[in-house]
């Protein structure tokens, strides 16, 4: 029979409150993804022809109305962080040495920041117009 | 000689192969999403990169992978409603069991929906020369 050890160093109380925010976070922010994502299949993926209708003038034209911007920002953010503590919780799971949870979880902190400040970035920047050749065909670049 | 445990919320049959589903369905989107922040970030570099890329989104291979992404999602997305409510409903651990069946049925409902539409979507696409 498998017994579950009794645990004998408790978390510390900073440590407690790390996890309790961080669980709180996993449940308030997977339904706004339920929304989010939902939507954004239903959109993109569904919707007038599905995935046929993907181009970069497509992306432009959600993007010209900045309700699409921040929907698209929220799930960045939201998916980015939700994902990151999952990837967390599965390494300190199965993660026997310190020093490979250590540099496991820092690189999956690392990542996360990068790809949060790279499509918010791309996001809050975008430009319709950064390609002449290309955006010709759009009337916004006219 | 101890007797095998009984099935429990997180040990043992529907509670615990939901929780080994959630896992592996987390995972992979999460690996999803890193590679379609970064193939979404090139319409701010190059659109015709950016058109490029999409173009395998509707590819054979990665246009019926997409089948198996949007089905880890609706899994993810309908047992993380379970999860809350096996928290914070009063009976949710109560009817576990039974909410783990309506999250397969719903997830297949809308699969099913999902996926006659993008396999038709996709091999449009496939005819059209992508």
């Amino acid at each position: 029979m498998v017994v579950i050890e009794t645990p004998r160093s408790p978390r510390s109380r900073k440590s407690a409150k790390f996890e309790r925010y961080g669980w709180l976070y996993m449940r308030f922010s997977g339904v706004a993804l339920l929304v989010l994502i939902f939507g954004h299949l239903i959109i993109n993926l569904v919707m007038n022809g599905g995935i046929t209708q993907i181009s970069f003038a497509f992306v432009a034209g959600k993007w010209a109305d900045p309700f699409w911007k921040i929907w698209d920002g929220l799930m960045l953010w939201l998916a980015l962080i939700h994902g990151t503590n999952g990837m967390r919780t599965i390494v300190n799971d199965y993660s026997e040495r310190p020093m490979i949870r250590k540099t496991l979880n820092v690189a999956l902190w690392v990542v996360c920041a990068a790809l949060i400040i790279l499509g918010t970035l791309v996001v809050t920047t975008f430009d319709p117009c950064v390609d002449s050749s290309v955006s010709h065909t759009l009337s916004v670049c006219k | 000689m101890p007797t095998k445990p009984a099935g429990t919320l997180y040990r043992g049959k529907t509670g615990m192969w939901s929780w080994v589903l959630h896992r592996i369905t987390g995972v992979a989107i999460f690996f999803f999403l890193l590679v379609h922040t970064l193939d979404t970030a090139l319409v701010r570099m190059s659109p015709k990169d950016y058109d490029l890329v999409i173009a395998t989104y509707k590819g054979a291979i990665i246009g019926f992978a997409e089948l198996g992404l949007v089905a880890a999602i609706l899994f993810h997305a309908l047992n993380g409603i379970r999860v809350i409510l096996i928290d914070f409903w009063s009976k949710g651990a109560k009817y576990q069991r039974v909410m783990f069946w309506v999250v397969i049925a719903l997830a297949l409902i809308l699969f099913a929906g999902f996926a006659p539409r993008h396999i038709a979507n996709v091999i449009h696409d496939i005819e059209l020369g992508y």
